[in-house]
């Protein structure tokens, strides 16, 4: 039997000295004991390692992950914590992949320790309570009793996160001291050296006592992951056992009582409020763009609502001398409530801006007002409009209509062109040619930039562009070539 | 005169963290990595998961000072405590108030940082002003670099988001109903369609605050920790399929980090509208597994609730298992063979067990003993998979499997 005494409890560079020369004479695992001295407070921490007293040359090589799980487990309290690393490293000289086992009993051991370590270590972030030494609330101590060799790997979260404080951690076996600057270890202490309480402690305990809310009573979820030996440590958990107590009582209390009258204040507030109220214009005529935008807000006419961001409505000045109508707002419009923002409007953009179509002097609407899609994870998909919601929207287009009346109205793609004729037209036959609204009102019918986009063949949709050019100049023409308005807006007559 | 002048700091938190105790996040996750190292402030936080400083006997975590700077609201929304029409003690902070309480909870460990919503005082702009002081001078005047969650409230000025997306950590702005007709009827001051576009907003600038790889300039930080929202559950008779219905499509367009669920709770001086009962707490439970599904494995609504009845989810059992019983014939899957989605589908198999059984079968086939170390249970796994010695027969097709996996009803104990 070799026997191997460790000083440290979880110093890795003092095991692996001895288990290099003992894997190196391929000493089995069950011939090595492995022991620890001196948990006093580093009292032998003089003293160096000894014992193993085989000698070897077999090679001896472990995988960097295996010494990086050892720096971990090794913090671990398990007396048997030495000797299960031997083991493994020792299993690692046959079998290199040994660690990817993860149904391996060892392996499955190892990921216990390591475990338990990061949970304490999270743990002690969790439950450390620093009171200030003195008035001035500069300086700071805790007591804290971990489960496990925890302080060294955790101080470093404690210098981070309290950079511009003083303060000291102690345990029963080590304790640590940050200056400001640098983090220094000293020997275990006592409870008592830290000071019994903080004023903060009391306001602390009113906040626990009140974020509490006794109708959801789950005393173990709270256990799970308080355990009751932290408690002691904490100003807080002397509370616990009483709020439990009254939670019924506190829960069925709030259940039975009935209603009160409300304070004065409230009535006050209604009676302002009602006085004050900006009006959503009512009814179904709108004297106004304005007018009419702010009613189709709350527009409930079809399902759409509801998922949709709100209602995007048209954008562009009253007496424009044409109007754009596209499909629906896409993803990017329905977030900025703006039409033809987005990948589409992008392209409208630069098709516009090649035929000298002037977007700014354009009302540029759609012919539904809401996005239609499917959520699928993080996206959302885009949905054709049905005739049902086309038919609904129809109201606004309406009214948008009857207050821009515009000289020439350009639809882009088949939902804009249903919405105007009230029948499904193929794109391919109707664009660029110029047709007539029932009214008289000249309509110019082109492809939606989005059927461009998704076109995968490039020269098609170099040519569906193309297109689309051409009838953006054709429309803006005939809109120009109507020259000035003829007559002015509030007569009431439609522009020939 | 003022009688709020003469609360004391302790009263005043105890009012204003009373109120805020129905807001159910306290999550301190998932922003960047931050720390207070080489300044003389305090206060650090890390990219993966936060730091519960303690728990509550309701089981939940306390990481955040969660208060509200004001209970004064004008709205008055019949489910919440601060509604209008409520005789509940009012009580409102400074923003020095808040700011010390904040440094001094810190510097204790006593939490990972600051959740500050408020009730609506005067106007949105005026209520989001002061919340954005508040967490300007913890950054600005005090070097904090913990964590700063802040309520987006609708309507307010879109520079005032913007400062907030610059100070805080998360924002979140809370859809409160799972149906717009549902919101009405209870926050009748509320516009369902300016929440969402509140959402919206943050979400834009959000996608436009993440850096680009390719651009030179980095773009000003924006709330690096996203949204987040929350949905009360039980207050209306909307079903499980409506809730996660919405869900969806919230999570599809406005890139949530969470939904939260919480259960509608009884209240201080509730009102009379309301269902004077006990928060149901296991729909909430339920509810989040199924969120979970949505979001991590793969599961579209229609089949998560394809596993209840009537558009409920299932109670007495998750809902995964709930679903693997009505999707019997894709049962047994090979755990020494069948694909990653496939094994999340699994009962009993989560994320990690799944990442360890796809490391181990590299090695040597799997057994059903190996299986039984590399998941939490093998009961409720065993019925539905194959291992090298195993088959689970007639086991998965059997018509009293539903009862065996049931958990046996158990009694509530107090402690």
């Amino acid at each position: 039997m070799h026997a191997v005494t460790l000083t440290a409890p979880n110093d890795l560079d003092q095991w692996r000295e001895p288990a290099r020369r003992l894997l190196a004479a391929r000493v089995p695992p069950d011939a090595v004991d492995w022991r620890m001295i001196g948990r006093e407070g580093g009292l032998f921490d003089a003293l160096a390692p000894e014992g193993g007293g085989a000698a070897g040359t077999a090679p001896v090589r472990v995988p960097r992950r295996f010494l990086e799980l050892a720096e971990t487990a090794i913090c671990h309290s398990d007396p048997g914590r030495f000797g299960l690393l031997y083991r493994i490293a020792f299993r690692l000289q046959a079998d290199r992949t040994l660690l990817e086992v993860a149904s391996d009993a060892d392996v499955r051991a190892l990921d216990g320790l390591i475990k338990a370590v990061r949970r304490d270590s999270h743990k002690m972030k969790a439950f450390v309570r620093f009171r200030a030494l003195d008035e001035t609330g500069a300086q700071f101590a805790a007591w804290y009793e971990p489960d496990h060799y925890v302080l060294e790997r955790t101080a470093p979260f404690f210098a981070e996160r309290f950079a511009g404080m003083g303060w000291a951690i102690l345990t029963p076996y080590r304790s640590v001291f940050w200056d400001g600057t640098a983090l220094g270890f000293g020997p275990g202490a006592r409870r008592s050296d830290v000071p019994e309480t903080d004023a903060m402690e009391d306001v602390w305990r009113t906040y626990f006592r009140s974020i509490f809310n006794p109708a959801r009573l789950k005393v173990k979820a709270m256990t799970a992951e308080m355990p009751r030996k932290f408690w002691r440590n904490l100003p807080e958990a002397d509370l616990v056992p009483e709020l439990i107590r009254q939670a019924q009582s506190r829960e069925a209390e709030m259940i039975a009582r009935k209603g009160t009258e409300p304070p004065r204040r409230h009535a006050r507030m209604v009676a302002r409020k009602a006085e004050g109220e900006p009006s959503v214009p009512a009814g179904e005529d709108f004297a106004t763009l304005e007018d009419a935008r702010a009613a189709a807000q709350a527009c409930q006419r079809c399902p759409l609502f509801e998922n949709a961001t709100r209602t995007v409505f048209g954008e562009g000045s009253a007496d424009a001398p044409i109007m754009v109508i596209g499909e629906q707002p896409g993803d990017s419009e329905d977030l900025a409530g703006r039409p033809f923002v987005g990948p589409a409007g992008r392209v409208l953009d630069a098709a516009m801006e090649e035929a000298g179509f002037e977007r700014a002097k354009a009302y540029v609407t759609n012919a539904v007002k809401h996005f239609k899609f499917v959520p699928r994870g993080k996206r959302r998909l885009h949905q054709k409009p049905d005739g049902g919601e086309i038919a609904a929207c129809r109201f606004w287009l309406e009214k948008e209509m009857a207050l821009v009346r515009p000289r020439v109205v350009l639809a882009l793609g088949a939902s804009a062109a249903q919405a105007l004729l009230g029948r499904t037209v193929t794109i391919s036959k109707v664009r660029g040619k110029p047709l007539a609204l029932p009214d008289g009102t000249p309509l110019m019918v082109a492809v939606h930039p989005s059927y461009i986009l998704r076109l995968p063949d490039p020269a098609a949709a170099e040519a569906a562009r193309a297109g689309l050019v051409a009838d953006l100049a054709a429309a803006w023409s005939m809109a120009m070539d109507h020259g000035e308005r003829a007559q002015p807006l509030d007569t009431g007559r439609r522009a020939p | 005169m003022n009688i709020m002048v003469q609360l004391s700091l302790s009263r005043k938190l105890a009012i204003l963290s009373d109120a805020a105790k129905y807001d159910a996040s306290c999550a301190s996750s998932g922003t960047e990595k931050r720390s207070a190292k080489g300044t003389q402030g305090i206060g650090s936080t890390a990219p993966g998961s936060g730091i519960c400083h303690s728990y509550a006997p309701d089981g939940r975590c306390i990481s955040l000072l969660k208060i509200l700077l004001t209970n004064f609201c004008i709205y008055d929304c019949v489910y919440c405590v601060n509604r209008s029409s409520s005789n509940v003690a009012r009580a409102r902070f400074s923003a020095e108030d808040v700011v010390g309480l904040t440094l001094d909870f810190y510097k204790r460990n006593y939490i990972e940082g600051l959740f500050l919503s408020s009730g609506i005082i005067r106007s949105p702009d005026h209520t989001m002003e002061e919340m954005v002081r508040v967490a300007r001078s913890l950054r600005l005047e005090h070097g904090f670099a913990g964590y700063i969650h802040l309520k987006i409230i609708p309507n307010a000025d879109p520079a005032l988001v913007e400062e907030a997306g610059r100070h805080a950590d998360r924002l979140s702005t809370n859809i409160e109903m799972p149906t717009d007709q549902g919101l009405s009827r209870f926050a009748p001051e509320k516009r369902p369609e300016e929440i969402r576009t509140a959402m919206a907003g943050v979400a834009r600038r959000w996608q436009a605050g993440r850096a680009d790889p390719r651009a030179k300039a980095r773009p000003e930080r924006f709330a690096p920790g996203g949204q987040s929202t929350q949905m009360i559950v039980g207050a209306d008779p909307s079903s499980d399929a409506t809730i996660l219905t919405r869900s969806a499509s919230l999570y599809a367009g406005y890139g949530l980090k969470r939904v939260y669920y919480s259960a509608f709770s009884p209240i201080p001086d509730a009102s009379a509208n309301l269902p004077a009962v006990r928060p149901p707490l296991m729909r909430e439970h339920r509810l989040y597994q199924a969120d979970w599904l949505l979001r991590f494995y793969g599961f579209e609504v229609e089949e998560i609730v394809a596993g209840g009845s009537d558009g409920l989810l299932d109670l007495s059992i998750d809902p995964k298992l709930a679903w693997a019983l009505t999707a019997r014939h894709l049962f047994p899957v090979d755990v020494n063979r069948a694909d990653r989605e496939m094994l999340l589908r699994v009962p009993g198999l989560g994320a990690r067990a799944v990442d360890r059984i796809v490391a181990t079968r590299r090695h040597h086939r799997l057994r059903l003993e190996d299986v039984r170390r590399l998941c939490a249970s093998l009961a409720k796994v065993r019925p539905f998979i194959e291992a090298a010695d195993w088959s689970p027969g007639a086991l998965t097709d059997s018509g009293t499997l539903a009862e065996k996996l049931k958990p046996a009803p158990q009694q509530l104990s107090l402690f």
